[in-house]
């Protein structure tokens, strides 16, 4: 079989403009994939690569059109077929994996019924028959109780699984094709490894053809044989995933390469500061408090000092408490116990009885500038008003500082003028910063900044972050679910797990081999962008579903833990181990800590 | 001024560009109609009664011989001001509460919108009648009266609105950032719901011309030798048999306005959807 199954060849697709005439979006791409291999397409949000994989379903998302081009998938021509030959394609010839399964599930049906739905809606299988064939992908994706998990609903399967079980619906009628759209973006890294583990080998054991669309090279760099690079709906190199990874011949995909493996900044100078932000105790969470504990408690006695002018990095998994921490600390979420100082002075715990001077010190930028800039106001009314609350300047004083902020976050001036509508996602991001700036904080809490934003855009904003704080003097606490993200922009790391600080560091400590298990598992779990690396990994290998702890109080990674000792770990709490910049709640010692972690180290050989 | 006045009819569909110039006609007629009216209101001039459309009268007489032109000039003042007046009053009186509600929460948002629910509970029309029957129906009194019956409306979307709106991050920013209750009503959260609460008033505004028109029609709205253009309608109904222009024009009026109101609503709505 020489002739490749699908070949796509002078794709595309256009939008109607407002001022008449048509915008390409997709412009005269071509590729092709031969049976059995996996063609990754590569590119940041809007390079064309959602708009592409769609396409080769015969679809055009609403108002685009394709406008030129040949698809060819095995004998069919898909740009030449009418709705209802596609609709004998979709689904049975050709499937989907989409990037949220949490959205592309109905909530109200049981699982079953919607895994099996593409055999029973082409008529291809009795139900028995269809469903035997689901429990045994169900095996194939290493699911737990794949003999009945299907009967259960969507909400009661955890998000790594609901990816998993729509892989089952989408491989369940033997696709030639299969086409998945950042299947484990919205996944948490420790998670995405067992789903791409499982990806994989269901995708090699049948032997499927497969489209893997994705913005992250890493993930990409374990399941692709060939990738494809897009930027702004053209492909800007095409190759063997080996070759684009290893010897890149154009200057963007180095960019992107680079982007996403970033160095390490040097490190501030290590003075002595008498810490500007010091959390001692917090526990904190939502409902009533009752005994110093919250109905539903999310945070676990969690302590920190904050130098002036230093980085933290607070990292932890969807859950993990780490956004409720920055709530409390700037006074939206009261604690239940604890206290938070700023520049020795205990803060108020809500925000109601802090004062403005005490609001202006602690800025918090959230996550998503989408919805954190108002869009009726213009950019140069966004930074005027902390300007004229807490500084009281008004007229020119304030269009002189607002052109200076402007210019700090390395925008051009005349964008005051604009609403935030009419900026780019990283331009908001940048607006929000800026507006944070304003107010002279000494605190800035960074909340998942960068998840909403491509992997270039963001490691800008990390870096403007970064150069800001040092020429201010400004404490920041960058809270992330993304531990590569974060980590070369931070002097200290916290990590959070199950709303429980398991382990301390300094960067420099931090980079040795000493961890506690769970930061262990979560360091091996972030993908490397070197072929090969998800057969090494032993991450995968750690149970994913967290179970109960038996007993508050105790290590809260005890479910998952692979070096549990029996007789220790669920009898007590953790004991604090502490040595030079570093402390780890953990009953193994520092000592057999290093030697775990060593012998991590050879088996997956980095 | 006027650049971006011709820049918006552009924009609009053509049944908004038709909308807009019967809302804009109307308005002007109600603004200078009676100072164009060939009669005085009140004056018999007419040996006829349900007289045809002739060079004297260009709607014809009414059922007693006054000239339909000028009733219905000087009516569509009553019937357009009133609505146009009574709809701001109600959007204004509704949003406002609906403020306090959201930016407060709470107990106060309980008992407002509970005290709300009572009122949309009793049937609106019903609740006209019987305020106008108990207080009379002055012209200032109509306006509050009317006002009071769809503040309730107005108060449930503007709410669900500012709901919305107070969920959003930036709102937690001015919050974060100390900013009081006043200035995050309307400084975060008023901005944003303008162009919904436009088409509400917009809405509004064709339900109070046809409540009015139906207590004129009742005999409980603006009381004779004055007439709106619902009492013209009820005035001259005998003459509906004959086919008389005095019960047609201001029936012709009701329907002209209200479906221009409509018709702009309907095309500035499809512009928020865009």
């Amino acid at each position: 079989m020489n002739n490749p199954l699908v070949e796509v060849s002078g794709l595309t697709i256009t939008v109607p403009q407002r001022a008449g005439g048509e915008r390409a979006i997709v412009d005269d791409v071509a590729f092709a994939v031969r049976r059995g291999e996996v063609l990754a397409l590569i590119g940041e949000s809007g390079s064309g690569k959602t708009t592409i994989a769609l396409s080769l379903m015969g679809y055009t998302r609403f108002g685009s059109r394709l406008a030129k081009g040949a698809i060819r998938i095995g004998e069919a021509r898909i740009d030449a077929l009418g709705q209802d030959e596609l609709r004998t394609l979709r689904g049975r010839r050709i499937s989907y994996i989409a990037q949220s399964a949490a959205s592309a599930f109905n909530p109200s049906r049981r699982i079953m019924a919607q895994v099996i739905e593409p055999l029973t809606v082409h008529d291809l299988a009795t139900r028995e028959d269809a469903e035997a064939r689901a429990i045994e992908l169900f095996h194939a994706l290493s699911l737990p109780d794949p003999d009945t998990i299907g009967y259960r609903y969507p909400h009661q399967v955890s998000g790594g699984q609901l990816q998993r079980l729509m892989a089952a619906m989408a491989l369940i009628t033997d696709p030639e094709l299969v086409i998945l759209d950042e299947p484990t973006t919205a996944l948490d890294v420790t998670t995405q490894v067992g789903v791409l583990n499982a990806f994989k080998a269901a995708i090699a054991g049948r032997g499927a053809t497969a489209i893997y669309v994705s913005h992250d090279l890493a993930v990409v760099a374990q399941i692709a044989d060939r990738i494809a690079v897009l930027r702004g709906g053209k492909v800007v190199e095409e190759g063997p995933a080996g070759e684009i990874l290893e010897n890149p011949t154009q200057d963007y995909t180095r960019t992107l390469l680079a982007a996403a493996t970033p160095t390490d900044r040097t490190p501030a100078p290590a003075a002595a500061q008498a810490p500007v932000l010091s959390v001692s105790g917090i526990t904190a969470g939502y409902g009533k408090i009752r005994d110093g504990r919250p109905a539903i408690p999310v945070l676990h006695d969690v302590s920190f000092d904050l130098p002036a002018g230093a980085a933290l990095g607070v990292i932890g998994e969807s859950g993990s408490g780490k956004s409720t921490l920055a709530r409390v600390i700037a006074g939206l979420i009261p604690p239940a116990a604890g206290t938070v100082q700023l520049g020795g002075e205990p803060l108020p715990p809500a925000l109601k009885s802090r004062n403005r001077d005490q609001l202006r010190r602690v800025q918090l930028v959230f996550q998503n500038a989408d919805t954190a800039l108002n869009p009726s106001h213009t950019v140069g009314e966004t930074l005027a008003r902390p300007l004229a609350f807490y500084h009281g300047m008004n007229g020119t004083q304030a269009k002189a500082r607002v052109a200076e902020l402007l210019d700090l976050i390395r925008l051009p001036r005349d964008l005051a003028s604009r609403r935030s509508g009419a900026l780019s996602g990283g331009q908001k991001q940048r607006v929000n910063l800026a507006r944070a700036l304003a107010a002279d904080p000494q605190v800035l809490l960074c909340d998942e900044v960068t998840s909403a934003l491509d992997t270039i855009v963001g490691e800008a904003i990390m870096s403007l972050i970064d150069d800001l704080r040092r020429d201010l003097n400004i404490a920041t606490i960058f809270i992330s679910h993304d531990i590569s993200a974060v980590r070369a922009f931070c002097d200290r790391l916290l990590v959070l797990y199950a709303g429980t600080g398991v382990e301390q560091a300094d960067r420099a400590s931090f980079a040795e081999e000493i961890h506690q298990p769970y930061t262990r598992l979560l360091l091996s779990s972030v993908p490397e962008m070197d072929r090969g690396w998800l057969e090494r990994t032993r991450a995968g290998a750690a149970p994913a579903l967290p179970g109960a702890v038996p007993r508050p109080g105790l290590c809260p990674f005890l479910p998952r833990c692979p070096v549990a000792i029996a007789g220790a770990c669920d009898v007590e709490p953790a004991p604090l181990r502490t040595a030079r910049g570093q402390a780890i709640a953990c009953h193994h010692d520092l000592a057999a800590l290093r030697l775990q972690g060593q012998a991590a180290a050879e088996a997956t050989g980095i | 001024m006027i650049g971006r006045a011709v820049s918006f009819f552009r924009r609009l569909p053509l049944s908004g560009r038709i909308g807009l110039c019967l809302f804009v006609g109307w308005l002007l007629i109600a603004l200078v109609g009676p100072q164009l009216a060939p009669y005085s209101v009140g004056a018999f001039v007419d040996r006829e009664v349900f007289g045809p459309v002739s060079q004297r009268f260009w709607l014809g007489s009414d059922y007693l011989g006054r000239d339909v032109l000028s009733r219905v000039l000087w009516g569509s003042r009553y019937t357009v001001f009133l609505a146009l007046f009574a709809a701001f009053l109600a959007v204004f009186i509704g949003t406002s509460i609906a403020l306090i509600a959201v930016i407060r929460g709470g107990w106060v948002d309980e008992v407002l919108s509970r005290a709300m629910d009572t009122l949309i509970s009793i049937p609106s029309k019903i609740l006209a009648l019987v305020l106008v029957a108990a207080f009379g129906s002055a012209v200032g009194l109509l306006l509050v009266i009317v006002a009071l019956t769809y503040i309730p409306g107005n108060f449930r979307i503007s709410r669900a609105l500012a709901m919305n709106i107070a969920a959003m991050d930036y709102v937690q920013v001015a919050r974060l950032r100390g900013e009081g209750s006043v200035q995050i009503a309307l400084r975060e959260v008023l901005p944003n719901m303008i162009h919904p609460l436009l088409t509400d008033l917009g809405l509004r505004f064709v339900f109070i011309v046809l409540l009015l028109s139906g207590l004129s029609f009742l005999g409980l709205g603006v009381q004779p030798p004055n007439a709106d253009l619902g009492s013209l309608v009820r005035e001259n109904l005998s003459g509906l048999s004959e086919g008389a222009p005095a019960v047609l024009a201001p029936a012709l009026a009701i329907a002209t306005l209200t479906v221009g109101v409509n018709l702009l609503i309907d095309s500035l709505r499809g512009n928020d959807a865009r």
